[in-house]
């Protein structure tokens, strides 16, 4: 075990700010909330009361101020000092966060109540309240010191506002998706066509873009004084740190490699994830939601490039800074990151999965081919095929039957709207964007390690 | 007559900008095409394509991150020599000694922040359906701004030269070595031969195209560098005058239609 503080003295100053901070925030809603009146209706449910909501926001507002202020002027050790995260939350979190699968499920499960419950959690009261929430959830999270080696690391700093930043227009969008799909449900117009007359640049859109270059500056520049850029010991070929991490931006074709060779994870899925995003606007044929926001109109699109987006690119970011230690091994966010720590792999291919069940199973194709080491080529390429032919089936079905499949079935008239060769490229890059969860299950489910695995020639899949 | 005034009046004044701060409508329009700069918009655009809550303004703070970036790119490479003696000693004292050193951490800190805008940006582009017919060519360029985008802070993320540069390209370029055919540990490699002698080594793969080495040392420093400061923003510029003519050109900024 280490023995390093949780707490500090300027730790404590530093999250009394913080929460001075969310303090100021919530006066400010505080204030928004009384002067649009109204009173709470779970609380009215619970006491039978007319409580005005902007009175419990006021009460919750004093709360953080107390708070703050117990932390600005704490002068009590800082080993004694009462507000941190407990030792057995600390324990649940790392137990349910680092292991891949339980992290990817929940990404997963959030992903899908976002789309699910996103009438309600679009409300101003609960986004404020999730807020909330997860700003304090980081604010006790600092209080511990394994988390703010990560956290707290400069280049990482980026990341955490990220967070914040997708979530909010995340829910920016959903608010206004929302607002249209009722609009045209009721058969008025979309939000953007109401109230949209023509009006001069200058000075309008001028004085925005003059706004927003200054307060652009004046953030970088604040950011710039208060946080160092990043600077390491002198680069050295000879002392490879452990874990060895590319920059933030690739983090998540780092994880892929998890999963996948570097042929795949590092070449082909990118130029495919590239070429895809550039099909988007020759594969959409619909011609719903044009310049406007709207979900129900465009869901499949929308749905997809969200999973894309949010489960597959930034989850996976978020798992490859935070969570990816030494060894490439998975830490919980309060997790010590220990160089022993052993993770036990046994992973399997298809093919010696095949041939080691098939004298039970399929008897009549006999036993796993193995070359003579004085094979010819030819020869050699033989039963190399032969070996791996599970793998190639799999992947043969996966590629070319499944599409005329889905052309068939679930996705008949985009196959009629489409055509036969957008069709395809459309069946296909859905596929690919799937073969990394369907490998990770795989992976998690059976120990699978290549479906074809011809490590001859550099060709695992 | 007041200085400012007189200065407003003078010639020089006058021949630099050919219209007077406009207030009524006439001169609002025609200072939008007498000005350089502000003819890259039009004269007038719909009310709601403004609004901040419909555009969130992303691409036009990503142009602005990209101009910071090439300012504060410029000074620091008055400053900054490629090379392994002085990278790195160059950037500390840049941290620690020069003034102005701050131009460094705005220009890592704009870095970060253009490569989330950029997403951003796209994001919205996506969500408003902004890519759909007669937009669809000016997604395929925004999709190239974003590589080269990312490209840019690859090969920057090299310069200064300390462990967390050079472990980091090192990852991330061990990947080219599993290119297929090009990379001399990627599927099929072995085609590629001549009478028996592969022409795909370690020394002649797509790794070494960008290394400039078999690992990564001082030719990639110079290489990256040369990509980072010269050849990749030249082609940014080039597909950002392309990006913006097409915005115009395929009807303005994202309406509905």
């Amino acid at each position: 075990m280490h023995s390093h503080p949780d707490l500090t003295s300027s730790v404590i100053q530093g999250l009394g700010a913080f929460y001075l901070v969310l303090f100021l925030m919530n006066a400010i809603y505080t204030y928004f909330s009384f002067k649009k009146g109204g009173h709470s209706k779970f609380l009215e449910r619970l006491t039978g009361q007319e409580i005005p909501a902007a009175a419990m926001w006021a009460l919750y507002s004093a709360f953080l101020l107390m708070i703050a202020v117990a932390h600005l002027t704490s002068t009590s050790s800082p080993n004694a000092f009462l507000f941190k995260l407990p030792e057995w939350v600390k324990y649940y979190v790392d137990v349910i966060v680092a292991d891949p699968v339980s992290f990817s499920v929940l990404s997963v499960v959030l992903f899908a109540l976002m789309i699910l419950l996103r009438e309600w959690w679009v409300k101003p009261v609960v986004a404020w309240i999730l807020l909330n929430v997860s700003v304090i959830a980081l604010g006790l999270s600092m209080t511990d010191w394994d988390f703010r080696q990560i956290v707290g690391k400069p280049d990482n700093v980026p990341i955490v506002a990220m967070l914040f930043i997708v979530g909010f227009f995340t829910w920016l969008y959903f608010r206004r998706a929302i607002e249209n799909d009722k609009r045209i449900d009721e058969g008025r117009d979309v939000f953007e066509k109401e109230d949209n007359e023509k009006i001069l640049v200058w000075p309008d859109l001028v004085y925005t873009e003059l706004m927003c270059m200054v307060i652009l500056t004046v953030i970088l520049v604040a950011w710039g004084i208060l946080l160092h850029a990043p600077l390491e010991e002198p680069g050295s070929a000879v002392k490879t740190p452990n874990p060895s991490k590319a920059p933030w931006y690739f983090l998540g074709l780092q994880e892929m490699l998890v999963y996948y060779d570097p042929w795949l994870a590092g070449v082909v899925f990118p130029s495919v994830i590239l070429v895809g995003l550039m099909a988007i606007p020759y594969i959409d044929f619909n011609k719903g939601g044009n310049g406007y926001y709207s979900f129900k109109e465009r869901w499949f699109a929308i749905s997809t490039f969200l999973f894309g987006f949010l489960p597959l690119w930034v989850a996976m970011i978020i798992l490859g800074t935070f969570l990816r230690g030494p060894n490439w091994n998975m830490f919980g966010p309060f997790e010590y990151w220990d160089v022993h720590k052993l993770e036990v792999l046994y992973n399997v291919n298809l093919s010696e999965y095949f041939w080691l069940y098939s004298p039970e199973w399929t008897p009549w194709v006999g036993a796993m081919p193995v070359a003579p080491p004085d094979a010819s080529l030819p020869q050699q390429a033989r039963i190399i095929f032969l070996r791996e032919a599970p793998g190639f089936i799999a992947v043969i079905v996966y590629l070319a039957v499944l599409p005329p499949l889905m052309a068939m079935t679930l996705f008949r008239t985009y196959f009629l709207r489409m055509g036969f060769l957008r069709f395809m490229v459309f069946s296909n890059l859905l596929l690919m964007m799937l073969a990394l969860p369907i490998k990770m299950v795989l992976r998690w489910a059976f120990n699978l390690k290549y479906i074809i695995a011809i490590p001859e020639w550099f060709i695992n899949v | 007559m007041s200085v400012g005034d007189y200065i407003r009046e003078s010639q020089i004044w006058k021949s630099i900008f050919r219209h007077p701060a406009p207030h009524d409508r006439r001169n609002r329009v025609v200072v939008m095409l007498t000005n350089f700069f502000l003819h890259l918009h039009p004269v007038s655009v719909k009310k709601q394509g403004i609004a901040l809550s419909y555009t969130w303004c992303m691409g036009g703070i990503t142009f602005f991150l990209f101009l910071v970036e090439t300012i504060t790119g410029v000074l620091l490479m008055f400053y900054y020599r490629p090379t392994l003696e002085w990278a790195f000693n160059d950037i500390r004292s840049l941290r620690d000694v020069t003034t102005l050193g701050i131009m460094r951490e705005i220009h890592r800190w704009g870095a970060h922040a253009m490569v989330i805008t950029v997403w951003l940006h796209m994001y919205r582009v996506f969500l408003t359906g902004s890519y759909k017919p007669p937009r669809e060519f000016n997604w395929v360029v925004g999709v190239l701004l974003l590589v080269l985008t990312l490209l840019l802070s690859f090969t920057g993320y090299l310069l200064p030269w300390d462990q967390l540069a050079i472990w980091a390209i090192t990852v991330g370029s061990n990947m080219a070595r599993a290119t297929p055919f090009l990379g001399s540990e990627g599927p099929g490699f072995q085609l590629l031969n001549v009478g028996g002698f592969d022409l795909i080594t370690s020394a002649s793969d797509a790794r070494f195209l960008l290394l400039g080495a078999r690992d990564v040392g001082e030719s990639t420093l110079n290489r990256f560098y040369i990509l980072h400061c010269v050849a990749i923003p030249l082609v940014v510029a080039g597909l950002i005058a392309i990006h913006f003519w097409r915005v115009r050109k395929d009807g303005g900024i994202s309406q509905p239609l």
